[in-house]
């Protein structure tokens, strides 16, 4: 094949009366840019390339090894980490309170869920064996968001689990996991996971949010079903997003709406399959438990595109926020840890760490705890 | 090696280091070499992007933890830019033959992009580095088109653009998995995956350097008779813009621009899909892969069968693919083989038009201002789709998505009719 490559350009160059090029001289004569490579016989290409693909190869090679390396250095316990066992993890209500979690800590139960007292966050974890990409559980329900590995490529799926962590439902899903809730009566689940569709593009991202009632087992697939007003005429754009929602009861939770390049906070209803906007700028939604504030991250104009994002708390009767004190960029859902706590993931060494911050504006964030993601306070 | 049936004899085959190639001397012609070389740079170079654009997704949510979300990484805007950049990579290609300097800078920009993912780890910088990259691919697509055209005989374009849209697609298609592979082997090693793409499009860059000549000559320039009177023509840009002036390609780049308004975009395709047919989540982000699929199988048949009926009545005939995927899209039908009719049309509307489209384009245009005058089809044709897909966004939200399909497929009749009536000369394409 090569052979006839390289016969084929002289053929071509030989058969040249009219060609654009200014400096057309003897046939064998190569242009000038590709002087260095023209010059070789067909042996001489294929050598070069030969030898190109060797080096590029090992190249790749290393990459690839010392990747490798690395991801079975995670399943090695990290010296100085958090200390992990296996045991029972319980999310049933009434139990002493803790706080039950995604471990990120290195080591043989990574990705793990896994519980620590609420009075000791930094002490021994104990882990369930089951991994969790996200992970939410209120009223003795839980809702466990993981990947699944298949044949010529990972999938995921949304596992809803018992009070013993017994899968008790599990729903495929269209995308990668992002946001997980459960109402505080442990009935309705609803999760959110990102969309890349179109892969010739490859830029364009959406969402879908999913809300499941685990008694009835009735799946809403998305809530681009629900009938969107903003005020009071009918909202309906294909560029319509949901993410991030937060019940307040099992028929209300309020989430984020987006279209046409801006944000909504809403306030939907399972049963009529409505939502309403409220106010604008509210992304990831987090409802207190008394139910009269919405803590969430707001993109606060003039940062940085980078970091766009801080953490502030929405009083639902006046409309009115306020900024907590975290004044770093804040990309979560938010969960309080009472009425006057909030609780949130920072990027950390080892995935990520938990912190705390009061929520009306005072005080300082604290570490809760490294190498976690997605609590939720029982007990 | 694809070796295939052409009606014309070619200065090719009388060469005999390329009938060696030859199944049946005097009967086959081999594609030729140089169209085959580019198809592998295609190919290999689409591994290294697809590699990159399967694993983007999760790069971003899990390995930075960012939310690339209510904003798209590339916006309107530079869609506008974008087509300017391939309109100058045409016109660059054509002053003094550089076809394949110009090409050579594209594929390299687009390799020089991927250790670039490496250093950034910000979805403005992720946002710059990806526009690059498509810069890249704005520079190169034309000078390579215009390469496969010059090189090929004019008799069996439509089979050497099938050739090469098969092997580009056929990349797209192994990309992905040897992302999965690499993932699979190293779990979350997202550098690993942009190092071994910047290898493979490496790869690609020394094929192109090593085995695309740098001059093309016309194949089949001795008969001469099947192109266009012009082939003198200096290729300045005053040339260039003056291609317009002809009445062929005029009429070839608003009959392609009119089909393009009324080209819903892939995305909103698979979205109809899953909406009005009921396809299950779990098959979503595989729906691309059914439109390649089609693509890569019916892209050298359908482009030698353009080379024997015409290549407009494939191009033109290949949107009543397009026409009926929209009908069934309309369709209250709920049969379980509907997606797959759906996405085998979808496929074959690609296959149908678009070498096709390119194969015709070089029929009108001189072959020294080859480069301009696909470039100035492809951005017209380009164009008219991200208008299409502003206006379908806009009639989906004003009327639903039911009525801005049928609103899509009536539009696509009428510019069918009228590419029709406007058909260009059988000969010249």
């Amino acid at each position: 094949m090569t052979d006839d490559l390289a016969t084929r350009r002289d053929a071509a160059d030989d058969s040249a009366p009219d060609g654009p090029g200014p400096q057309d001289s003897a046939p064998d004569d190569p242009a000038p840019y590709d002087s260095p490579l023209a010059r070789l016989s067909p042996r001489g290409r294929v050598l070069v390339l030969l030898a190109g693909v060797v080096v590029l190869a090992l190249l790749a090679g290393v990459a690839v090894w010392r990747a490798a390396d690395r991801a079975d250095r995670r399943n090695q316990v990290q010296a100085g980490g958090p200390a992990v066992h296996a045991g029972t993890v319980s999310l049933a209500a009434g139990d002493s309170p803790r706080i039950v979690f995604r471990s990120m800590a290195w080591g043989p139960h990574r990705d793990e869920l896994a519980s620590v007292p609420a009075a000791d966050p930094n002490g021994p974890r104990t882990a369930s064996g089951v991994q969790c990409l996200r992970f939410y559980a209120a009223g003795g329900t839980g809702i466990c968001l993981q990947a699944e590995r298949g044949a010529v490529n990972d999938s995921y799926r949304a596992l809803v689990l018992d009070a013993r962590l017994r899968t008790t439902r599990h729903v495929d899903l269209a995308g990668i996991p992002t946001r997980a809730r459960v109402s505080p009566s442990g009935r309705m689940v609803a999760w959110t996971v990102f969309v890349g569709g179109d892969s010739y593009a490859g830029t364009n991202f959406s969402t879908r949010t999913s809300i499941l009632d685990t008694r009835t087992g009735a799946l809403q697939p998305t809530l681009e079903d629900y009938a969107l007003t903003r005020d009071g005429t009918r909202v309906r754009a294909a560029d319509l997003n949901y993410w991030g929602v937060t019940f307040a009861d099992d028929t209300h939770f309020y989430a984020t709406a987006a279209t046409g390049g801006h944000t909504y906070l809403i306030r939907g209803d399972t049963a009529t399959r409505t939502a309403v906007t409220l106010r604008t700028n509210v992304e990831c939604p987090s409802l207190s438990p008394d139910g009269t504030r919405i803590a969430f991250k707001k993109r606060v104009p003039g940062l940085s595109p980078d970091a766009p994002w801080r953490l502030y708390v929405l009083d639902l009767g006046t409309l009115k926020d306020h900024p907590t004190a975290e004044s770093r960029n804040v990309d979560d859902q938010a969960v309080w840890r009472d009425d006057g706590t909030l609780s949130y993931s920072l990027p950390g060494d080892y995935g990520s760490d938990l912190f705390t911050v009061p929520a009306d504006g005072t005080g300082r964030p604290s570490l809760l705890t490294p190498s976690a993601l997605s609590p939720s306070w029982l007990g | 090696m694809y070796v295939s049936e052409s009606r014309a004899s070619t200065p090719a085959v009388a060469s005999p280091a390329a009938a060696r190639g030859i199944r049946r001397p005097g009967r086959r012609s081999a594609v030729a070499s140089t169209v085959l070389a580019l198809g592998a740079v295609s190919l290999i170079t689409d591994i290294s992007s697809e590699m990159v654009t399967a694993v983007l997704p999760l790069y971003l949510v899990t390995g930075l933890g960012l939310s690339p979300l209510g904003f798209g990484l590339l916006d309107g805007v530079y869609n506008g830019f974008s087509a300017l950049v391939r309109l100058v990579g045409g016109h660059l290609a054509d002053r003094g033959g550089r076809h394949k300097r110009v090409a050579v800078l594209g594929y390299g920009l687009s390799a020089l992009c991927k250790p670039l993912l490496l250093a950034v780890h910000t979805l403005p910088l992720i946002g710059a580095v990806l526009a690059a990259d498509r810069t890249g691919k704005g520079l190169r697509t034309a000078p390579r088109d215009a390469l496969i055209s010059l090189s090929s005989d004019p008799a069996s374009r439509g089979r050497a653009f099938g050739v090469h849209r098969a092997m580009d697609t056929t990349g797209a298609l192994l990309g992905p998995l040897v992302a999965f592979l690499i993932l699979r082997r190293a779990a979350e090693g997202y550098d690993a995956v942009f190092t071994v793409s910047f290898c493979v499009a490496a790869v690609g860059v020394l094929v192109l350097l090593l085995f695309v000549p740098a001059r093309v000559r016309q194949a089949g320039a001795a008969t001469g008779s099947a192109e266009p009177a012009g082939g003198g023509a200096r290729p300045s840009l005053r040339a260039a813009v003056g291609l317009l002036g002809r009445r062929e390609l005029r009429g070839l780049a608003l009959c392609a621009m009119a089909l393009g308004l009324a080209t819903v975009s892939d995305s909103f395709v698979y979205l109809m899909l899953q909406r009005r047919l009921g396809v299950p989540d779990r098959w979503f982000a595989l729906l691309p892969l059914g439109t390649a699929g089609a693509f890569l199988l019916l892209a050298v048949p359908l482009g030698r069968w353009a080379d024997r009926v015409g290549r407009w009545r494939v191009f033109v005939g290949g949107h009543l693919a397009l026409l009926l995927a929209y009908g069934l899209l309309l369709t209250h039908l709920r049969a379980g083989v509907l997606p797959y009719a759906v996405l085998a049309l979808h496929g074959t509307f690609y296959a149908a038009t678009d070498g096709v489209l390119m194969a015709a384009a070089a029929g009108s245009v001189p072959a020294a201002l080859r480069s301009s005058g696909l470039a100035l089809v492809q951005t017209g044709q380009a164009a008219a789709r991200f208008v299409c897909s502003i206006a379908f966004g806009a009639a989906w939200t004003a009327f639903g998505d039911r009525s801005a399909l049928s609103g899509a497929a009536v539009a696509l009749l009428v510019s069918v009719l009228l590419s029709v009536r406007l058909r260009p000369r059988e000969g010249a394409v």
